[in-house]
């Protein structure tokens, strides 16, 4: 079983800076990435008309589906999906087996050009989630998450949320 | 698996509804992004036949509140509940946090039932879940209807492990909020015990 996704500020940062990056590299209209269950982590670029946890959501069921297909071809995964619309084109890459990085690009940018700066992107994204995989495994050996907030949720709060 | 993020502080965490074809899965889903408040809720996605029977999953994110400063959201998914479906059905149990299993209580609908929980069972096992380790709750829908099971015998054939359970006729509405609110707060319990 998979552990929890702890994200903070500092790797937020570093990821946020990555998409940043490149969004302005690719001429994309909108990069986000998305972890492999359907949760956006992060966005970059015009996402304020988009419906971008549904467009989470669906991305990851896409990548499962298309991971289904390829297991029953003996393929250990299909790493890129790409969708041609009149306007809009969705380039769709796994990144490190457990990140989706999605990008939304037009007729400013090119097929060519977003997959060669996906590649570059997904090496350092790679490296980010490594680093966020170790740190939570080093903050749990070392019991530092006994003063994360959860830790005093009451009954009370939990009650609440449902009033 | 729960998104936890301290950047945005939000808390994400997936909850599936999963029982045999055309038991209401979907039709809880609707219930609730029908009585939940616009700016509490997102879309609520379908991907569905022609027919309205599920093909892949229905989808609805809501947001609840705040626990200790942190958004907390939920994500609803269901499953199709078709036995064909088999493949897709296994897709969406992949990082979740809570199981609804929604029965039908219809006397000839008892082995679909059966079956369905296996298949919960067996296929939460290949992405390296135990049933009885998960915040679940039973939904026993269709009580509305008469020739709806005795409870008890429902609880026997379905419930081993003693586990919350609920009447439900989700058309009406009746049980859809107890359910998710059960499944939410066990979900939020579990959360807690790991940090």
């Amino acid at each position: 079983m998979s552990s929890d996704l702890v994200m903070y500020e500092e790797e937020f940062q570093k990821i946020d800076e990555e998409l940043q990056r490149l969004f302005h590299q690719a001429s994309a209209k909108v990069v986000f990435l998305v972890d492999k269950n359907g949760q956006l982590i992060a966005s970059a670029g015009e996402t304020r008309d988009i419906d971008t946890t549904s467009l989470a959501s669906l991305t990851a069921g896409n990548i499962a589906a298309t991971g289904g297909i390829a297991r029953l071809l003996g393929e250990k995964e299909f790493t890129i999906l790409f969708h041609e619309g009149e306007k809009d084109n969705i380039h769709i890459s796994l990144i490190g087996q457990r990140v989706i990085l999605v990008v939304i690009f037009d007729k400013r940018s090119s097929l060519g050009l977003v997959r060669l700066r996906v590649k570059k992107a997904s090496e350092a994204l790679v490296r980010i989630f490594h680093e966020i995989t170790n740190k939570a495994e080093r903050e749990k050996s070392e019991g530092k998450l006994d003063e994360s907030p959860f830790a005093e949720i009451s009954d009370e709060d939990i009650d609440n949320l449902f009033k | 698996m729960s998104f936890i993020n301290y950047s945005s502080r939000e808390i994400n965490c997936k909850i599936v509804y999963y029982g045999p074809g055309l038991c209401g899965k979907t039709t809880n889903l609707q219930y609730v992004y029908k009585k939940t408040n616009p700016e509490q809720k997102g879309k609520l996605i379908s991907l569905a036949t022609e027919t309205e029977r599920t093909l892949f999953f229905d989808f609805l994110p809501l947001a609840l509140g705040d626990i200790k400063g942190f958004k907390v959201r939920f994500h609803l998914y269901t499953v199709p509940g078709q036995v064909f479906y088999a493949a897709s059905r296994k897709l969406i149990l992949k990082g979740v946090d809570g199981v609804v299993f929604v029965a039908d209580s219809q006397i000839e609908r008892m082995e679909a039932n059966i079956e369905s929980l296996d298949d919960l069972r067996i296929n939460l096992a290949e992405q390296g879940y135990e049933l009885d380790k998960l915040p679940y709750t039973i939904q026993y829908n269709k009580r509305d209807l008469s020739n709806v099971a005795p409870l008890v015998n429902m609880n026997s054939l379905l419930n081993s492990r003693d586990v919350p359970w609920f009447e439900g006729c989700a058309v009406t509405g009746v049980g859809v909020f107890e359910t998710l609110k059960n499944v939410a707060k066990q979900v939020l319990v579990e959360l807690k015990k790991h940090y």
